[in-house]
């Protein structure tokens, strides 16, 4: 009688290779490590953060940075460095929101266009392009501005213009596995459409769409920043870095800090981000690996 | 219409690709019948309608493919007019398949038990968790270790192993016949013939009749009870095992008889001149008489009709009909 090939020791082996892979390339390690700052700092923000972040107190507006605080203090004298610390979480949950939106609405209108392919294809495909005809950002801005600026429609907007990506790639996955062999053994076994397309099309399209999700949170990050920079994302007194950044505009001479600090801060997270897509993407890319 | 199988009878069954070259006649008329319990082996050339008769008997030809014409009359139902949502019932419940490469058939990513699983959970209803005591007996019934198998993923499987998996998933559900499409060709010799032993035994204990397409001579002397021969999507012999090896009477059976090595044969293999005729343009009248020896003048005009010379053995071809004729008027 044949036997049962053991696997386990081939699974180990290929994630030492793994963890060589990563700890090999220096850049990416870098990258690892901000984003385990950025993640410790939002998961731990309340104990950090020695002020309250919307607490206003005139009598310290726009002090240099010092000891007492960090990062100096801004027009309505709230401490920077805890505001700084806070937007972290703010960041945080914008990024996860969206991926899960727009990594969703992505997945299921590619799929449902590549599985069932016709017409159905050419109506999806297309209104994808013209969400894609866009520039994204100006897209986002109308949103933003159409539904109101606030946190939750802030995320709304950047799902929306995002999702178009995933849409792309989880089709071309999915045209490739509707043609396997394995799917006409479970028609002929008497499987539907929908259990077909949701039980074994989609967790075949999930791997490509997940690696392009973490190669795109950095750009999430940016889109929120700009859409608060220009006033049409989350509104103060809510300390979103982009916002951060438009509030110190008036004194960027004189009180250069106001900026300056949520500013190096969104550039070394979105470094992060794009450091280790570019990473996992080259660990994940097979002619790379050896 | 008086039914020739009490099972599943196939009648003028036409099916044609709309490509860019143009349309493939794929099946141009297959007959085709089946009593219950009764082991039938569908034999010809690459590129016949084997499969393709296979796939429009469980109604899966996908675009471009289409379904002309014709009766796929199984268990009383012509299943050429039933609605997708019936057919999906009746598929992998009242019918199932297996495929020539079982490993690319299994869901890579999903455990053997949990798709054996699916099928049983959906004739019977059930959640896929109840149906493992199933499963279990299922494995063990193909000649497996159900224990070891059935949290296995595809790829920790040989192919012979996989083969029986398949074979499990499509009696799980106790259908009244299995399809098997060239369930061997991807397997080596060895494998084969416990494969071959496996459907066997198991369509005695099931009482389930047997589809098995083959171009292999040797499988259907063995295996088969009666045989259909096709040509170039048409169907050309049918008879009993016996009967055919015995006294082919086709031109084109005789050929494929002619060109099969057996053990003591000493004579010179001989391979039947020409080539498959390109379905897009195919030869009129009878697909065969360009390659024929025995053409006629009536072969290049008509289609020869399918039709019965001896009880039980049935003939598209006019030189049978034309030795009648010609033995009536002498």
């Amino acid at each position: 009688m044949e036997k049962t090939v053991k696997v386990s020791k081939p699974f180990m082996d290929d994630l030492k290779h793994t963890v060589f892979l990563w700890r090999k390339s220096r850049l990416t390690m870098i990258g690892s490590a901000i984003i385990l700052i950025f993640l410790l700092m939002a998961a731990f923000a309340p104990l950090i953060a020695p002020y309250d972040p919307v607490h206003q107190d005139l009598q310290i507006k726009l002090q240099a940075p010092s000891w007492q605080h960090l990062f100096g203090t801004d027009q309505f004298g709230r401490d920077i460095f805890s505001r700084v610390i806070i937007g972290s979480r703010i960041a945080l949950w914008i990024i996860f929101l969206v991926s899960v939106i727009s990594g969703s609405i992505g997945i299921i209108v590619g799929v449902t266009a590549g599985y069932f392919g016709g017409i159905v294809d050419e109506v999806l495909m297309r209104i994808t392009d013209m969400f894609l005809a866009f520039p994204s950002l100006v897209l986002a801005m109308a949103f933003a501005a159409m539904l109101g600026p606030n946190l939750t429609n802030t995320i709304i907007a950047i799902s929306v213009v995002t999702w178009t990506t995933y849409a792309r790639l989880s089709r071309a996955e999915a045209i490739k596995v509707k043609s396997q062999p394995y799917i006409e053994a479970i028609r002929a076994a008497g499987g539907g459409n929908l259990r077909i397309m949701f039980l074994h099309v989609l967790p075949m399209c999930i791997s490509p769409v997940l690696v392009q999700l973490t190669l795109r949170m950095g750009t999430i990050i940016l889109t929120a920043a700009s859409l608060g920079f220009l006033g049409l994302g989350v509104q103060p007194p809510t300390p979103e870095w982009g916002a951060m950044v438009s509030d110190g505009r008036n004194y960027l001479i004189d009180q250069w800090w106001i900026s300056t600090f949520p500013g190096i801060f969104i550039a070394f997270v979105v470094l992060g981000f794009n450091l280790l897509g570019d990473g996992i993407r080259d660990m994940l890319d097979p002619r790379l690996r050896r | 219409m008086e039914l020739r199988g009490k099972l599943l009878d196939v009648s003028n069954l036409k099916v044609s690709f709309y490509t860019y070259r143009g349309v493939v006649k794929a099946l141009n008329g297959v007959e085709l019948w089946m009593d219950s319990g009764e082991r039938l082996g569908v034999v010809g050339e690459t590129g016949c309608g084997k499969s393709v008769t296979s796939l429009a008997v469980m109604r899966l030809i996908e675009q471009p493919g289409e379904i002309q014409e014709g009766k796929i009359i199984f268990n009383g139902k012509n299943l050429v007019e039933l609605s997708e949502e019936k057919m999906n019932n009746i598929r992998g419940v009242e019918m199932s398949m297996i495929f020539q490469e079982p490993r690319s058939s299994l869901n890579p990513v999903m455990k053997v038990g949990y798709q054996i699983g699916e099928a049983i959970a959906k004739s019977k209803k059930i959640k896929i968790k109840n149906t493992y005591p199933e499963v279990k007996d299922m494995l063990r019934l193909v000649g497996l270790d159900p224990e070891r198998v059935i949290n296995s993923y595809p790829h920790e499987l040989s192919g012979g192993m996989s083969q029986r998996v398949m074979i499990g998933m499509g009696l799980a559900t106790h259908p009244k016949l299995l399809i098997a499409d060239e369930p061997t060709s991807a397997l080596d010799v060895t494998i084969q013939a416990q494969i071959l032993e496996l459907l066997d035994e198991l369509a005695r204990k099931m009482g389930n009749a047997v589809m098995l397409i083959t171009h292999d001579m040797g499988v259907v002397a063995e295996f088969c009870d009666k045989v259909l021969v096709m040509y170039a999507g048409n169907s050309v012999e049918y008879a009993s095992t016996a009967r055919l090896f015995e006294k082919p009477l086709h031109p084109y059976t005789g050929g494929l008889l002619q060109a099969v090595p057996r053990v003591g044969r000493t004579d010179e293999l001989k391979a039947i001149k020409g080539t498959v005729p390109d379905l897009v343009n195919p030869p009129s009248g009878c697909r065969f008489h360009p390659r024929c020896p025995h053409a006629m003048d009536i072969c290049k005009l008509e289609r020869p009709p399918f039709v019965e010379i001896e009880p039980d053995h049935y003939v598209a071809c006019y030189l049978f009909k034309g030795k009648n004729e010609v033995r009536e008027d002498g």
